[in-house]
């Protein structure tokens, strides 16, 4: 129950980012007036982070714990092993969710906290005299390997998702037997959205679709 | 029909079992898994050799004591039903057969391919009954229920604690069983005056014995002879939260 709250709010954290990093496609105005009204926010944008981490860090806690009893409850494995019903997904939970762990924290350190790539602190700021994310953004992503580990987080993050985003309305008791299976299939529909969404932004840059507002 | 077998032969608890190899020969394709491992027994008695130990009892469904894993599935490929209700005809013949006892740390193995489910009696001993007087059977009127109710009770009620859901879950949880056993109670007046403590204490059993948690993969309801739906899983996630809820504010 506390794995679906927490991951509830971490669903919603999901959507809202991607949301918000769309606004790519709309010019870099938008962009980089929505992360200045981001950072506009202060100590309620350090709240908001505080709450997203003490999340991540109550998920993966809980989790890890409940995966330690389930390992226990099975010390002798089967010699032969067939799964009639249950996805790849939802029995590599904790492969695919400690997987994404380690792309948050690289992706926090790239575009977060930009110690990865040192022409980050050479842009200079847009005409509006906000940071250029949506340069910062471009140039991070034309490198192919930066692009393809975005790309391979976002297919576990997906994974992980087309268990989880369904998974979590059985936890609390919130389906019933002809509700359960649609709800999968829109956990499933849900998952890969997010994943269409997400990686069309590398892929729009690497195909050149979209250029840098600025020279480096 | 010829088939090669790969059976887990273990003498007790304590010493370490493997596969053994056995061969059968001619057998009618109507012939019934565990008639089928009759038939490997009395070949092996004929040889002087230790029959394989293994349950059965009703050998019509309904008693759930097979507890076999039949080519890496709880009760073997034909779903729903127990080993009784598995026919030869549902392998190809020459086929490779292996066969597992269940394998759940709460369902410690006796013998070969026999283990001991007592685990799942304490979950029921923890709650699993009520206690209004159980006289003679009362006028069918008296107490009406309304038919969705009764309908869904009866539906959990099919449980027959065979240990398949535990069994074939990746984690080893009891969930489905005791999600069966306290939504069939709880949904009939009868069971309503435990129904807080109840929820509390079998899933607090369930536990304790060492079983696993859920993770919402549905392998259990694949596997169920008597066709128990996850959805009372949640059912009991409801139950759970709401007498959690119940005893919080002091009830």
């Amino acid at each position: 129950m506390i794995v679906a709250i927490t991951g509830i709010i971490l669903i919603l954290f999901v959507v809202g980012h991607l949301l918000g990093n769309l606004q790519i496609f709309i010019g870099p105005d938008w962009i980089n007036g929505y992360s200045q009204h981001l950072r506009d926010l202060g100590p309620l944008l350090w709240l908001i982070r505080i709450f997203l981490l003490v999340t991540v860090i109550i998920h993966i806690y809980v989790t890890i714990q409940l995966a330690i009893e389930n390992r226990r409850a099975r010390p002798e494995p089967y010699l032969d092993r067939e799964y009639v019903k249950a996805t790849f997904a939802s029995r590599h939970m904790v492969m695919s969710g400690l997987i994404v762990l380690a792309f948050i924290i690289y992706h926090l350190a790239h575009f977060t906290v930009r110690v990865t790539d040192p022409r980050f602190a050479l842009l200079n700021a847009d005409p509006l005299g906000h940071y250029d994310v949506y340069s910062m953004m471009v140039y991070g992503f034309q490198n192919y390997l930066v692009s393809g580990f975005y790309v391979l987080g976002l297919f576990l993050l997906a994974l992980h998702l087309s268990h989880g985003s369904s998974s979590f309305f059985q936890s609390l008791g919130l389906n019933d037997k002809k509700l359960t299976p649609r709800l999968a299939f829109g956990g499933r529909i849900f998952a890969w959205l997010m994943f269409i969404g997400y990686t069309s932004i590398p892929v729009a840059i690497l195909l050149g679709l979209i250029k840098p507002a600025q020279q480096l | 029909m010829n088939f090669k077998l790969k059976i887990w032969r273990q003498k007790d608890r304590q010493s370490r079992g493997k596969l053994i190899d056995y061969e059968v020969r001619d057998i009618s394709s109507n012939t019934s898994f565990l008639e089928m491992l009759d038939i490997l027994n009395e070949n092996l008695l004929g040889r002087g050799e230790e029959p394989i130990a293994f349950d059965s009892d009703c050998r019509e469904g309904i008693c759930g004591i097979c507890s076999l894993t039949i080519n890496g599935e709880a009760h073997g490929p034909d779903h729903p039903g127990a080993v009784c209700e598995l026919y030869m005809r549902k392998f190809r013949d020459g086929e490779t057969i292996v066969v597992e006892p269940f394998r759940v740390r709460s369902f410690p193995l006796v013998k070969d391919l026999v283990i001991d489910r007592s685990a799942l009696d304490r979950i029921v001993q923890a709650g699993g009954f009520i206690s209004a007087r159980a006289g003679s059977a009362p006028e069918a009127n008296s107490t009406p229920i309304p038919k969705h109710d009764a309908d869904l009770a009866m539906e959990a009620a099919a449980c027959i604690g065979c240990g398949a859901c535990a069994a074939a879950c990746p984690n080893g949880s009891a969930m489905l069983f005791t999600a069966a056993k306290v939504s069939h109670l709880s949904l009939l007046p009868q069971g309503r005056p435990e129904r807080v403590t109840r929820a509390l204490k079998m899933v607090q059993i369930m536990d304790a014995e060492g079983f696993g948690n859920c993770t919402n993969t549905y392998e259990c309801e694949a596997v169920c002879p008597a066709e128990i739906s996850a959805s009372f899983i949640a059912k009991l996630n409801r139950e759970y939260a709401h007498a959690i809820l119940q005893r919080g504010t002091g009830e």
